[in-house]
């Protein structure tokens, strides 16, 4: 018995050892932990970087806004950083690629909450938007979409956000543009069918145009990733409308233009903030010249803040920021404001100081986040004159 | 009725596209009664192909036609080659092996070009450079012909009496006539088998480079899935027409363009895609051997 007691006695102690040096371990580790509880999620002690997520289009369709969106986020979060961060930590920008997937977008969410993402930037695209909220609204981690503008978007709950104008605001002011200064009286409509963007913005346009007096001679769709669209032009051409109304993504669009010109089309082309791309450009040709679509900024307005931003920019990539890259540059720097207002990087404390932010100097134009969780701005209305881009009219909300 | 001739004109060049990709589709299965899955990716790899040869020479600034030829040909060798090594590293093991392990194996190598090329091109759209300038060549009371179309629909006019003179005249021809109706007999007859199907894969490679090649001109732009639905359009047609059957192809691929056009035109766009399939089924019914096709019984 006793032979037998003292030969186990050496596994035991080594055992108990263990056991006491793994208690001693776990309680040092939660009682520094609990110091800094009120500042920090599980696992993001003090000293660690703020970690940001951005849900990003970086391949796809609309990869454009994606890749624009992160260039000018990451401005803004080494500024930021090298004025010594918030709260006194450095913050990191979480980039995953959704391939301007609308369900990628949800999955990508998902997987930036689990990666400890305290706030989420993004989508660009509406449909993607939507299928991402829900994640971040379950999860209390605040979204804050850079360019979303279906109003549906921040309907998804309390801790949706967005810094942009609304497509009803958008689609109204083209209508007016249209009739008013441009004095055309009758317009076609050509939508994306798989767009909510696309579908919502032919849908204000077309209540203010009639509104106004003028009449909608065509309405026809197309779905995204199409490359052939003459069918649908040359119904559109017989009906003789003097406005071509495309709220589509570049990418379609540019293709559309061309066939429209191929068919002997002269109408005026006007469009959307789904626009903004240099490849709408490279796409469209001289097709493309002499359209006009509203923007969130324009790279020729004199405003010394627009200015500056485009002069760091270019300084960064050596080109002109598009209006996604300054939507992406105010976004960080308006969810970075929030988490410091909070004092706190728990989601609910976020949600709070992003609800209240007031008169804060974007790029893209003064933002004050109103109840419904939107922000409500200046849209401009620009020009494709020989391959450039010109402000050529801006509306007040 | 302007518009009517305008949407039958739409229809035809757009059909003329969907020719160009069955009739490689068409001969492959006619030689090895193998549906190549792959077709439509090695026509994305054509069209990549072009994009960046133009790039890498600086050309696409300024249309030039010869840089237009220079490109076609690099990019239907290329292709070529490629169908070449698919052949000889996916199929050739396993061609004594049961019809619907090939079949698989088609599969597996298109969702490997699909991704493979996702990966090297990137996901992102590309805008296929301006080698000859879209011009409109007739116009007349609202009637516009671009000299696009006409290429595109010259081409594959062009490409399908070549490829029927190449089955019906040549001695190649003759052994894959000879192949596709036995291999064992043709084995003994002296014919080198594995030669035949070879070449069958490259110049059904080089048609889909050459199809890729026109629809970047005619509409530029370009990604790694853009064969996804092409190539399954072009499958439809060339069983519409009767797979095996190289005038049957164009013919299929014809009706395929002019009603999807006509449905974008008078119906509805959303429908385009539910009408080539359901077109498919009805000519099917009717037609188990499709339009030009003849009824085989099956060799047992």
């Amino acid at each position: 018995m006793r032979r037998f007691a003292t030969r186990s006695s050496l596994p035991f102690r080594f055992t108990a050892f263990l056991l006491v040096t793994g208690l001693v371990a776990v309680g040092c580790q939660g009682g520094g932990g609990g110091g800094n509880k009120a500042d920090n999620k599980p696992g993001q002690p003090a000293g660690t970087p703020i970690k940001i997520g951005h849900i990003a289009a970086m391949t796809g369709g609309t990869a454009n806004f994606g890749q624009s969106c992160d260039k000018g986020a990451r401005i803004a979060m080494q500024e930021i950083n090298a004025k010594g961060g918030v709260l006194g930590r450095q913050l990191e920008l979480l980039t995953e690629d959704d391939r301007s997937l609308a369900p990628e977008a949800r999955t990508t969410a998902i997987k930036l909450i689990e990666q400890g993402a305290v706030a989420l930037i993004g989508e660009v695209a509406s449909s993607s938007s939507i299928a991402a909220a829900p994640e971040a609204q379950k999860a209390q981690v605040p979204m804050v979409s850079p360019a979303s503008t279906n109003p549906e978007v921040t309907q998804k709950g309390d801790y949706i956000f967005r810094i942009c104008y609304l497509d009803p605001f958008q689609g109204e002011s083209m209508a007016k543009f249209g009739y008013n200064d441009l004095g055309k009286h009758s317009a076609a409509i050509f939508t994306d069918v798989k767009a909510a963007y696309s579908v919502g913005l032919a849908q204000f346009f077309k209540e203010t145009f009639t509104k106004l007096g003028g009449t909608i001679t065509a309405e026809e769709a197309y779905s995204q990733g199409d490359i052939e669209f003459k069918a649908q032009l040359t119904k559109i051409k017989g009906t003789n409308p003097e406005i071509l109304f495309v709220p589509g993504y570049y990418n379609e669009v540019g293709l559309i233009a061309r066939q429209a010109r191929e068919l002997g089309m002269t109408a005026v082309i006007l469009g959307g903030d789904g626009w903004d791309s240099p490849d709408l450009l490279e796409i469209g040709g001289s097709a493309i010249d002499g359209a006009y679509f509203a923007n969130h900024y324009a790279s020729d307005d004199p405003n010394p803040v627009i200015q500056d931003f485009i002069a760091k920019y270019k300084a960064a990539h050596g080109e002109v920021p598009d209006a996604m890259a300054v939507l992406g540059y105010d976004v960080f720097r308006i969810v970075a404001d929030a988490i410091g207002r909070a004092g706190s990087t728990e989601g609910p404390k976020i949600r709070e100081a992003l609800a209240t932010t007031r008169d804060f100097p974007g790029v893209s134009g003064t933002i004050t986040i109103d109840p419904e969780r939107n922000a409500s701005k200046d849209l401009v209305v620009i020009k494709i004159e020989n391959g450039t881009l010109h402000l050529a009219g801006r509306v007040k909300p | 009725m302007t518009e009517f001739l305008q949407q039958l004109i739409n229809g035809v060049a757009w059909g003329s596209i969907y020719a160009l990709i069955a009739l490689g589709y068409t001969m492959v299965y006619g030689v090895l009664r193998l549906i190549n899955f792959a077709h439509g990716d090695v026509y994305m790899v054509g069209a990549m192909t072009g994009f960046y040869m133009t790039r890498w020479l600086g050309w696409g600034k300024d249309p030039d036609p010869l840089h237009f030829v220079l490109v076609l040909l690099a990019s239907m060798i290329t292709c070529g080659l490629l169908g070449f090594i698919i052949e000889r590293a996916a199929y050739r093991p396993l061609r004594k092996r049961s019809k619907l392990t090939a079949l698989i194996t088609a599969i597996g190598v298109s969702l490997l070009l699909e991704n493979g090329g996702q990966l090297i091109f990137g996901a992102d759209p590309k805008f296929f450079p301006t080698l000859i300038e879209n011009k409109p060549i007739f116009a007349s009371g609202g009637l516009i012909i671009t000299n696009i179309q006409v290429i595109i629909i010259v081409v594959a006019l062009v490409l399908m009496v070549a490829l029927q003179w190449f089955v019906f005249r040549t001695s190649t021809g003759r052994a894959m006539r000879a192949v596709a109706f036995s291999h064992d007999a043709s084995r003994l007859m002296g014919i080198d088998i594995d030669k035949v199907i070879s070449v069958t894969f490259v110049v059904g490679s080089m048609l889909a480079a050459a199809a890729g090649i026109l629809v970047g001109l005619s509409n530029p732009k370009i990604e790694p899935l853009m064969g996804l639905l092409p190539g399954l359009k072009a499958f439809v047609a060339a069983v519409l027409g009767g797979i095996g059957n190289i005038p049957g192809a164009v013919l299929g691929a014809l009706i395929l363009g002019i009603s999807e056009t006509m449905v974008s035109g008078y119906l509805s766009s959303t429908y385009r895609d539910a009408i080539a399939f359901v077109l498919l089924v009805v000519i099917l019914l009717f037609k188990p051997a499709g339009l030009l096709g003849k009824a085989v019984p099956e060799k047992v």
